[in-house]
């Protein structure tokens, strides 16, 4: 297989003030991921607020400078590179699609800046021209153009959010929560429209999201994190139907099924209490705190994410036996 | 004494805002017994929240009730004054609101919040009311509850807050229980934790619960009775296995279509609703639906379709529902 973005031990420390002079304390968002993403393939990342999920995005197009760790994008190590000529190729569209547009700026030029900043066009026409035509792609029209972002519904400003990204024509997306802002019928649009777009222009995904549905729909195979940590990564056909991690099980079984005579036999894992907080992680799997099968090894020792069937890859003591 | 616990009989709403008349609801009807428990689905600005607000007398300034009733055990709550309004709420009806972070007071205590409810409405002392805290905290599922009431919500999570928070709403076991998007600003694992506490309290406590939320999942697993809103109207309303089995109204089937299903073993593509949700200041003449409607006719876009019985417990408000329509598209007239 062709991987596109590789990301080995990957490391996202953030200060979080200190308790004395010398002794600093960090919060560890992501603490040493590694995955690969295949050209033209869909990686869902999911996990609750806080495990890392949106920090791994940014780091892997190094929108945050990694801790520590290795991203390499088609053959290149590009942690330490200038990113310029990698912003053509890398693109992220953000969660929320009233914050991240410039309140300011019209359409065309929020979509054209990309543009101009890699002079993609030679000329004044050219660059309208590239302009409608990505506005068009995503559903929109030229009479857009020239709006300003508060002129748009909520899914509309995310078609621009999306056109925005396409504009210098990416082979990568980061697709941070694109559509949890959205109401239900406006979120099957733009997952459609993301799928379109990749059979179009054989685009690669990172998407990551909360709502394991919407992940399952889109990916191919998906991730799962909890406090930092990738706990299981699986084919997402495998991972719904025979998850192996007890974390990936309660949040499965937690997931409101919408069809009444399931979801009145269905038998929820409640994981009991909170997610403990980032800057003080238990000791050895981060999940024991939670998990009905936890022993002694587990607060001694770190499981390993290892291969326990074919492309199926677990952190836990306890899933095997 | 009528038989209905909340009977909402022909309710129209609109708030007078500087931009116009918002007709936030149009010809609402609800009708629920002791016991049941209601779901409202619906996206937002599709009047779901509006509906429960009114209902507990709570609308906001600049809106208006223009015609119609709401009768609460009844009780004439839109004729009401604030003053007997407040007997009411936090007694017979509560609400849990959707924002935990934001619902809580942050400068009194846990506890002094629960105990003002008691206080207010039931003639305990101090000190018996601090006891039905606890006892209160302890039925919602709180370790250690007697710290807990020294506590600030800023000292603990989001799932304890909305706990506390239904603690707050359960203190003088009302008949009724409005639960506005409970679970939706929640994780996953915590939403599980919470609406399993209500069911349990359900059962337990044998109060009626309207539960609103955007979440079919949610409604499919809490509620025998589904109202779907759109547009500040119920297009279709019906018992959980009719909506979700036999879905009526086209913005439904719509609804159930375009959702991503975690049980689906091969991929089919999502089928969406095309086009954008209504704008409230310029609603269409006709279906508000109609110009998002796959077999929109000439009739939608003229006027507003009536109430077309599916069954006893089901009725949708759809032109394709009514005979004539039939016969219309079979003469060709129609379309």
């Amino acid at each position: 297989m062709n991987k596109l973005v590789e990301v080995q031990n990957l490391k996202q420390y953030f200060p979080a003030g200190s308790n004395s002079l010398f002794n600093k304390r960090f919060i560890k968002a992501v603490d040493d991921v590694s995955f690969s993403i295949n050209k033209g393939e869909t990686l869902g990342l999911v996990g609750e607020s806080g495990c890392g999920k949106t920090t791994t995005g940014k780091s892997t197009i190094r929108l945050h400078e990694p801790t520590a760790g290795k991203i390499i994008y088609d053959g290149k190590d590009i942690t330490k590179v200038n990113m310029l000529p990698y912003r053509r190729k890398m693109q992220i569209v953000f969660q929320d699609p009233y914050a991240s547009l410039d309140p300011r700026m019209t359409v065309s030029d929020i979509v054209g800046e990309a543009i101009d900043i890699h002079k993609l066009a030679s000329s004044k026409a050219e660059r309208k021209d590239k302009v409608i035509t990505i506005l068009e792609r995503v559903g929109l029209n030229s009479e857009h153009a020239n709006r300003f972002p508060h002129e748009f519904s909520g899914g509309q400003r995310q078609r621009i959010g999306i056109a925005r990204s396409l504009a210098v024509d990416p082979e990568f997306i980061v697709c941070d929560e694109p559509v949890s802002a959205l109401d239900v019928s406006i979120q099957a649009q733009i997952i459609n429209m993301f799928e379109d777009l990749q059979d179009e222009m054989g685009l690669t995904y990172l998407f990551i999201a909360h709502d394991l549905s919407v992940v399952k729909h889109i990916s191919n195979r998906i991730g799962v994190m909890y406090l930092g940590k990738l706990v299981e990564l699986a084919d997402s056909l495998e991972l719904a139907f025979h998850s192996l991690h007890p974390y990936t099980k309660s949040l499965v079984s937690a997931i409101p099924v919408p069809d009444p005579r399931i979801s009145r036999q269905q038998k929820r894992i409640v994981l009991e209490g909170d997610v403990p907080s980032p800057l003080d992680p238990p000791s050895g799997c981060r999940f024991r705190t939670r998990c009905q099968y936890a022993t002694k090894i587990c607060a001694e020792q770190e499981p390993e994410f290892k291969e326990v069937a074919s492309d199926h890859f677990v952190a836990c003591h306890h899933c095997c036996e | 004494m009528s038989e209905y616990l909340v009977n909402i009989q022909n309710l129209k709403l609109s708030f007078f805002t500087p931009a116009g008349e918002v007709k936030a609801l149009n010809d609402v009807t609800i009708q629920m017994k002791q016991g049941d428990v209601l779901g409202i689905v619906g996206e937002s600005g599709s009047g779901k929240s509006v509906t429960a607000y009114s209902l507990m007398g709570l609308v906001p300034e600049p809106g208006r009730i223009i015609s119609g009733s709401i009768e609460f055990d009844g009780h004439p709550m839109h004729t009401m004054t604030e003053k007997e309004l407040r007997q009411i709420r936090g007694n017979e009806i509560s609400i849990i609101f959707q924002d935990p972070m934001t619902s809580l007071n942050p400068v009194f205590t846990v506890g002094n919040q629960i105990e003002e409810v008691i206080l207010l409405h039931t003639d305990k002392n101090r000190k018996q009311a601090r006891e039905r805290a606890e006892e209160l905290l302890n039925l919602v599922g709180i370790n250690e509850p007697r710290k807990r009431l020294r506590q600030y919500p800023h000292e603990l999570s989001g799932g304890m807050r909305q706990r506390v928070m239904i603690a707050i709403a359960l203190a003088c076991e009302p008949k009724l229980l409005i639960a506005d998007e409970p679970t939706t600003a929640l994780d996953v694992t915590i939403q599980a934790q919470i609406l399993e506490l209500m069911n349990d309290l359900k059962e337990k406590i044998g109060m009626s619960i309207i539960m609103i939320t955007h979440d079919l999942g949610v409604v499919a697993s809490m509620c025998e009775k589904i109202a779907v809103m759109y547009a500040g109207k119920i297009v279709e309303y019906g018992t959980a296995d009719e909506i979700f089995y036999n879905p009526h109204h086209e913005y439904t089937k719509g609804l159930l279509l375009s959702i991503p299903k975690l049980t689906a073993t091969d991929h089919e593509k999502l089928i969406p609703i095309e086009g954008t949700p209504v704008d409230m200041l310029m609603p269409p003449k006709g279906c508000p639906f109609a110009p998002r409607c796959n077999s929109c006719m000439k009739i939608c876009l003229k006027e507003m379709p009536p109430y077309t019985d599916v069954n006893d417990d089901h009725y949708s408000a759809c032109w394709l529902l009514q005979k004539q329509a039939y016969k219309m598209i079979k003469d060709g007239v129609a379309r």
